[in-house]
């Protein structure tokens, strides 16, 4: 029944996209019947996973026939988990591209966009419930060239084709390194299937290749710091509902086939979880300072995506810890951290992309230093971006700072242990207390920049409100944001089904220690409504009583005759004193004009900052590599001629093995 | 009971008081006589009963920021315990939600102060949000430096408990660092020199002056009064630490907490009637010595 439920959604979902291929290209229907689809598959995938957190036991696939005796899809709590944002945020986005993309303007891509987004959400429910390497690495690949042919969509800009170029390129190495892994755990449990692996079977040193290879073939999905280069410029440049899907959802098939892996593999030595945690605060510290460099909304947001994956890491080194020192608290508190975190992010970065989707739809731009005052004229996306950017800021009470509780309280925990081990972990409370600080001082920049102010430059005449087809995906997700701020208590029970697998059986069965005994929920309830009517106290009393006598005045700047928008604070000098203390890390590239004459002509500066990894590590070292490696160009000169003879020559080393050699010696010698 | 009404009475009502001796404490070395020690009541009660000018670039998150910093501070303030006193709600990691509900605030106030589209609002907001990002290490290791010797994870069980030196050998030096440390955040926090004039509005050299320029009447009372608790609380932070020893009486323990209290604000006075306010640039550095000795005050722990 669960398993039935799935299926049909996988399977509708795929196809949903068909119809549309044989419709007339200028007809709507092919995009509203997309949507449909998309949606009603989403409907009937999210009841299964509903029903999977009730009924976990019996939602085991056997195809018929299966020779062996070992299922080849399967769904527990842990897929269920990460299928949620899959439907959700597939479903909502697809909504969004209704007035974002529509057909009737986009007759060359639209078609193509449909098809692709319901294939990238089919392969990737497929790979969560796969039980065999051989479906999930199917549904691996379905899921990145999906992702390769929506992001690009607009490949008439060559910035859109150098960066999915890049994308492609990054998932492939992602494949190969996975191949590699696959092959080992072939060689290493005798099957293919997904079954844990039983210690003191294999070697720590196999384990560990194991471990290291999926971290780096998840991690490059995942878009771990230093793994993350292809990322940036992908996100940025995809049309934004694509975006939101990819950030939102595709990031996190990285995470969860790290946490499938780690899962199967026996309880892990503390290096595991120090990797881990070291992984998750350079991605979360750099992210966040790397962000707030960009000058660009979306390549901004796509830089805190790798920040929320760092945090998400942070959650899940400190649960691996919990596994390799025996202490069930930082388990379950990491592991709540970590899978909290991913639902979290899916829900405020999906909404942000949406919102900048709905920006950019009016303006046309995304340069920050273009935009402002739009909170006037488009209230609604203005509301709920502010939502979106509170929550992923980290700060009560929405739902992101639930999930850094549970990390912060389990990294706390680890003081209570008499002794040192484990207290590296520790550090990473004081670096999760900067991320913090950091993502507030990014998200004040960007929504003061975007949303409020004067506009910074020529805006649209027509700059108003969006359709509602693409309001009201961003209310759903608002409201969820919301919801798990304010009654977190509420997703207790899932979390505990998804943690349970974690405890050996023997925690499982001599400790009570559930989520719901450790964090304080009815004091964090409490703490947020109260904060919230004593607000909402204030604001009826304002608006009633003093909003009356309140009078309208131009800004007051200190005297200025005529303040005008360029006398705003800038998105890029707003960052700036934050930049100067990173200058180490971020090394800022400044363009200054050259003014020496005394009635100087017009000039501009402009200043940036380069990607880490791809622009001063791969670019260079491949350029290089080019430079060294030029005399073997010689060989390669197009000429159909010398490739036959290189084939030749390669032909007649090959035979030349065939000669018997020794033989020939030897009965020269015996003569 | 009568412990509850006190709690309240202080946290609610003593803080503007801080703000009277602070400045009469600077009007005393400047040989002046100085406001009245109720002058911030009078100043916010003022406030509240005129009207507003509100600019027209604002929009609502304009009004709502003053309103939300309260909340967030008058809500972080049920949190934390007052001298012997402990906290109205204790919990499990409520330090946490004490240190993000302090951002929650900055998150508004910074918001709002761009909302006006001035660029000295938005020169005092940078600076806000940039040195913020060097207070929050400081003041989590400040955290770990109690919930390690304390071994508890709620503001009332790390602050009230005595660390007493027979007790937990080697606990002085630590706390001695992290009580300097503490004492640069409560600074910087509360927009005191070294880091931030409190007096001037119209240099280009000020922090939380220069964000609220634009706010008026009610809003700005609101402003001042939620300003004036956060200096308490951060406040009251400090001294539990420093002083952690309280009697068996009741009233002798609220009044060695408000003299101390006092003597703190008081020392905040002496300290900006002596020394001159930071190159602006150089802030940074003094912001690295309190996590530095911070983060060294819980490395000495772990030894």
């Amino acid at each position: 029944m669960i398993f039935s439920l799935i299926i049909i959604a996988i399977s509708i979902i795929a196809i949903s996209g068909i119809p549309g291929i044989f419709l007339s290209h200028s007809s709507v229907w092919g995009q509203r019947i997309s949507v449909f689809l998309i949606c009603l598959g989403s409907l009937s995938g999210l009841v299964g996973v509903g029903l999977t957190f009730f009924y976990p036991d019996n939602a085991l696939y056997f195809f018929p026939w299966q020779a062996e005796q070992n299922p080849l899809l399967g769904i527990d709590p842990l897929s269920a988990f990460f299928l949620v944002p899959i439907f959700l945020i597939g479903s909502l986005g697809s909504i969004f591209g209704l007035g974002y993309w529509p057909q009737e303007k986009n007759k060359r891509t639209a078609v193509m966009i449909h098809n692709f987004w319901g294939i990238l959400m089919a392969g990737m429910s497929l790979l969560v419930i796969s039980r065999h390497a051989l479906s999930f690495l199917f549904g691996w690949e379905a899921m990145a060239l999906a992702a390769f042919f929506l992001m690009s969509a607009e490949d008439d800009q060559e910035e859109c084709r150098k960066s999915s170029l890049i994308y492609l390129m990054a998932t492939h190495l992602g494949t190969l390194v996975l191949f590699g892994m696959f092959l080992l755990w072939r060689y290493t449990s005798g099957s293919f299937d997904f079954i844990p692996i039983q210690e003191g079977n294999v070697s720590a040193l196999t384990i560990n290749i194991l471990f290291i290879l999926s971290f780096i073939g998840f991690g490059l999905k995942a878009g771990i710091m230093p793994l993350h280069f292809w990322l940036p410029a992908a996100h940025a440049n995809a049309p934004s509902h694509i975006s939101a899907l990819l950030s939102g959802v595709m990031l996190k098939m990285g995470i969860y086939g790290i946490i499938r892996m780690l899962s199967l593999l026996p309880v892990p030595p503390p290096l595991w979880g120090g990797i881990i945690l070291i992984a998750g605060a350079v991605s979360g510290l750099m992210g966040v300072v790397f962000a707030l460099a960009q000058h660009d909304l979306k390549r901004l947001l796509a830089y805190h995506s790798v920040e929320n994956i760092g945090i998400i890491l942070l959650g899940l080194g400190l649960a691996m810890l919990g596994r390799s020192y025996h202490h069930p608290v930082w388990v379950i508190l990491g592991m709540a951290g970590c899978l909290l975190h991913v639902w979290n992010h899916s829900l405020f970065k999906s909404l942000l992309f949406l919102g900048s989707g709905s920006v950019l739809h009016r303006t046309h731009t995304r340069q920050l230093d273009k935009l402002g005052g739009l909170a006037k004229l488009m209230p609604w996306t203005a509301g709920l971006f502010l939502i979106a950017a509170v929550a992923i800021s980290g700060l009560p009470p929405l739902n992101g700072f639930i999930s850094e509780f549970f990390i912060y309280l389990g990294l706390f925990r680890t003081l209570a242990i008499p002794g040192n081990t484990g207290s590296i972990a520790i550090i990473a409370a004081p670096v999760l207390a900067m991320i913090g600080a950091l993502a507030v001082a990014c998200f004040v920049k960007v929504y003061g920049s975007v949303f409020l102010g004067f506009p910074r430059s020529e805006i649209p005449e027509n700059t108003k409100e969006v359709p509602l087809s693409m309001i009201l995906p961003m209310i759903v997700l608002a409201v969820f944001c919301l919801f798990i701020g304010l009654a977190p208590a509420l997703v207790v029970p899932i979390l505990d089904k998804v943690i349970a697998p974690w405890l050996p059986a023997e925690w499982a069965l001599t400790n009570t220690v559930k989520l719901a005994s450790l964090v304080p929920f009815s004091a964090l309830q409490f703490i947020s409504i109260s904060l919230v009517s004593i607000f909402s106290i204030m604001a009826l009393w304002m608006f009633a009583f003093k909003k009356k006598n309140a009078q309208t005045a131009g800004t007051w700047d200190c005297g200025y005759a005529k303040p005008g928008p360029k006398m705003q604070y800038t998105a890029s000098s707003f960052a700036e004193s934050l930049i100067l203390l990173f200058t180490g890390i971020l090394k800022p590239k400044t363009h200054d004009p050259d003014i020496r004459a005394i009635f100087p002509t017009k000039s501009f500066m402009k200043s940036h900052v380069d990607e880490i990894t791809l622009d001063r590590a791969l670019i260079p070292g491949f350029l290089f590599f080019r430079k060294t490696l030029k005399w073997f160009n010689r060989f390669q000169q197009g000429k159909t001629q010398s490739y036959l003879f290189y084939i030749l020559v390669a032909v007649v080393i090959l035979l030349s093995t065939l000669i018997p050699v020794e033989q020939i010696i030897s009965s020269l010698m015996s003569r | 009971m009568i412990n509850l009404i006190i709690h309240l009475a202080l946290f609610l009502i003593f803080p503007p008081f801080l703000l009277g001796v602070i400045n009469k404490t600077k009007a005393l070395f400047a040989g002046r006589k100085g406001a009245p020690f109720f002058q911030t009541y009078y100043d916010i009660f003022k406030l509240l009963r005129k009207g507003m000018v509100i600019s027209s670039t604002t929009t609502w998150i304009f009004g709502a920021a003053p309103l939300i910093t309260l909340s967030a501070v008058l809500t972080a303030g049920t949190l934390m315990p007052l001298g012997s006193s402990p906290a109205l709600f204790s919990f499990t990691g409520d330090f946490l939600l004490f240190a993000y509900l302090f951002g929650l605030a900055r998150f508004f106030t910074t918001t709002a102060a761009l909302d006006t589209g001035s660029a000295f609002e938005g020169m005092g907001a940078s600076r806000e949000v940039t040195f913020a990002a060097l207070t929050e290490p400081a003041l989590f290791f400040a955290f770990l430096v109690l919930v390690k010797l304390s071994g508890s994870l709620t503001l009332t069980g790390m602050l009230s408990s005595n660390f007493d030196s027979l007790i937990y050998p080697g606990s002085t030096a630590p706390l001695v660092m992290v009580s300097i440390g503490l004492f640069i955040v409560f600074l910087t926090e509360n927009s005191r020199i070294p880091v931030d004039d409190p007096n001037t509005h119209l240099e280009l050299t000020m922090i939380h002056e220069v964000m609220i320029l634009d706010h008026s009447g009610p809003l700005l009372g609101i402003i001042e009064y939620a300003s004036s608790l956060k200096l308490f609380l951060l406040g009251s932070i400090l001294l539990n630490i420093i002083i952690p020893a309280y009697t068996h009486s009741l009233w002798l323990n609220w009044f060695i907490f408000t003299m101390a209290m006092i003597g703190l604000s008081v020392i905040v006075g002496i300290l900006e009637s002596s020394i001159a306010r930071l190159k602006m640039p150089r802030v940074p550095s003094l912001l690295i010595a309190a996590v530095l000795l911070c983060g060294s005050a819980f490395i000495l722990l772990l030894r």
